[in-house]
């Protein structure tokens, strides 16, 4: 069991910076997420704690012991590969036991341990077989076999469901939050789906560009994202962004975006009094729009006119693609709605949970 | 299948069987040769097929060639073994182990495949009395080298295909740079290693040119002896077929044993597992 801490870490290839000093500690037995586009840095920075990237400079300990010269073997940690890379010739009893045989681990002890880990993962009547022999779902326990066997104390996943079908997928997920929570490690996961964020995280650290722009638990991120980019990543469909000004007129704020304009509540209008004229972005998520037959009461509801564009009913859900101006965004209502495309209508904006971004340095203004 | 296809696949055969017996008729001339008598040697009467079968020719060529025979395993065995073993250490570091300036290396290797034996005769046989490497190991030494370029080749390719997580997969497991080949790489190597095997068996075999400038005549290999057992006024024509037959078995029999496995080794590094 250990935590995990990213002092300053910084990493170029060549002249490229891909992680430009990132600062960040995972404590103890946590499953932090680490999320953000293909190219973020997230799998170089998962790397680097793996041992299979050098770290530019900075330090990266696990523990208390600076690992940054430690070769992998020794840094007590297991790693779950995007692909398995399950040894093709082996089966899987031996793909299990191949780190432990390095080891020099006693025969008796390596079948007790490989026994145990197929008995949770239930791949017990799956060890003689070689890898070619498994389903894609199979070889994915296999490889998280592998490295439960190793009894580190850092498992690491590198975008370990991105080759499942999605329901297996979503299967999946639910079972590694089921093994953090049996086996008490410090989890660290890659991906570039927020939706597995979302869903297994404790805590979820954002990557962009080489750049932490939050860590924070699932629920903060999404109610209270730190700047543009991390509202429009967590959740799907993205939230809402509208190109606006601030204007402050007799203790009273509003946003006016280019063909509509709304106001702030009193109660959260204070940070915004003393920024009249400031260019902002508005943001507001597509559950917070409603159609006004099924708005729920109690919330500082503003109405604005829309052209509906495009219907998406999903059963549970309607999705509304409207169009004001130059501005377009998504609502998702009620599935009651009789909204249908070509209609002009006016929709709710609950005002008590809406963003507002800086629109030059696109942090959150709150 | 589409008739029409089907069709056009029957025609497509007859030229085809036209070249394959086109093909055979000089093992077909071997082959009833080495069964006739002496008397029956003549131009005319070559595609006849011999008025009996005796196996007196391969007795003579047998008698003749044996002690050829055994040179030529002696020499072509660890030729293979060893240049087919350098091979694939060689392609496991090209494609896995990159060092700085790997990429020079490695075409500069390839390079060795283009030099003609012919114009390297000369230095390669001062080399060998110099080195005080004569005969068979020396020889040997020479296929070996000559071997270096093509299995080193062949390895590289199939191991460049390899997932690079594989090896680190193995890394992590506590695999260093030989652990990670002996029990990764090594293990799945086999049908690389059957293409230059087959290949590296049968090239050794059949040279001729490198045998006869560096082998005295009790040290020939089979193709050199074979070559000699022409009498320089007479030709034996039925005694030779046979032992051209000898001389051939071998990669013949290689081939007819592991070529299913040298086309799949073939296509392995363009397959994904």
């Amino acid at each position: 069991m250990a935590s995990v801490t990213y002092d300053n870490v910084i990493k170029s290839f060549g002249p490229v910076e891909v992680i430009k000093n990132i600062n960040f500690t995972v404590a103890d037995k946590e499953f932090l997420v680490l999320v953000g586009p293909s190219g973020c840095g997230k799998t170089t920075a998962l790397r680097m704690l793996a041992g299979l990237e050098e770290v530019t400079s900075g330090q990266i300990r696990i523990g208390d012991r600076v690992v940054n010269d430690v070769a992998p073997k020794d840094r007590d940690i297991a790693m779950v590969f995007q692909s398995y890379a399950l040894y093709p010739h082996m089966s899987v009893f031996d793909n299990m036991a191949f780190g432990l045989k390095l080891r020099k681990t006693p025969k008796a002890e390596i079948k007790k341990r490989v026994e145990e880990a197929a008995e949770i993962l239930d791949i017990k009547h799956l060890l003689d077989r070689k890898p070619r022999q498994l389903s894609g779902g199979q070889r994915q326990r296999v490889a998280v076999g592998r490295a439960i066997v190793r009894e580190p104390k850092v498992f690491l996943f590198d975008e370990p469901l991105s080759n499942l079908d999605a329901k297996l997928r979503v299967q999946m997920r639910a079972e590694i939050s089921k093994l953090h929570q049996r086996l008490q490690t410090t989890f660290i996961y890659v991906t570039h789906d927020q939706t597995e964020a979302m869903t297994m995280a404790s805590r979820i650290a954002v990557l962009n560009k080489g750049i932490l722009q939050q860590l924070d638990t699932p629920q903060a991120l999404y109610d209270r994202p730190a700047n543009l980019f991390v509202a429009g990543f967590i959740g799907s469909p993205s939230m809402n962004f509208f190109p606006a000004a601030l204007s402050v007129n007799g203790g009273k704020v509003f946003v006016e975006m280019e063909s509509f304009k709304v106001q702030i509540p009193d109660a959260l209008a204070a940070p915004y009094k003393n920024l009249d004229g400031k260019k902002v972005t508005f943001g507001i998520r597509p559950e917070n729009i409603h159609d006004p037959e099924f708005a729920p009461v109690n919330t500082h509801g503003e109405k604005v006119p829309a052209k509906v564009d495009v219907t998406e009913l999903m059963g549970n859900e309607t999705f509304l693609y409207l169009v004001n101006g130059k501005n377009t965004f998504i609502a998702r209502v009620d599935p009651r709605s009789q909204k249908r495309v070509g209609d002009e209508v006016q929709v709710i904006f609950d005002m008590d949970k809406f963003h507002i971004f800086d629109a030059k340095t696109e942090e959150a203004i709150r | 299948m589409n008739p029409k296809l089907r069709i056009g696949k029957t025609w497509l055969y007859i030229p085809l069987l036209l070249m394959t017996a086109f093909y055979l008729l000089p093992m077909y001339v071997m082959l009833v040769t080495g069964f006739k008598s002496f008397a029956e040697i003549d131009l005319k009467t070559m595609w006849n097929l011999p008025k009996g079968i005796a196996f007196d020719n391969y007795i003579e060529a047998w008698k003749n060639l044996a002690p050829h025979l055994k040179n030529s395993f002696l020499m072509v065995v660890p030729a293979t073994l060893l240049s087919s073993a350098l091979g694939s250490l060689n392609g496991f570091i090209l494609a896995k182990w990159k060092f700085k300036g790997a990429d020079i290396v490695f075409p500069l290797i390839l390079f060795g495949m283009f030099i003609p034996y012919q114009s390297i005769m000369i230095p390669l046989v001062q080399f060998m009395n110099y080195s005080g490497i004569s005969g068979l190991p020396g020889l040997a030494l020479a296929h070996i080298i000559y071997g270096i370029p093509i299995t080193t080749l062949t390895f590289r390719n199939y191991y460049a295909s390899l997932p690079q997580e594989l090896l680190e997969a193995a890394k992590m497991d506590g695999a260093d740079m030989l652990g990670i080949y002996r029990h990764i790489l090594l293990p799945i190597s086999l049908p690389s290693f059957v293409v230059v095997l087959i290949w590296q068996f049968t090239s050794a075999w059949n040279d001729f040119l490198f045998a006869v400038i560096l082998t005295g005549n009790k040290e020939w290999p089979i193709t050199v002896a074979l070559n000699n057992m022409a009498g320089s006024q007479i030709i034996a024509w039925n005694v030779q077929m046979a032992g051209s037959l000898l001389a051939a078995l071998p990669t013949l029999l290689v081939y007819i044993f592991l070529g299913r496995y040298f086309l799949r080794g073939l296509l392995a590094g363009s397959l994904k597992g």
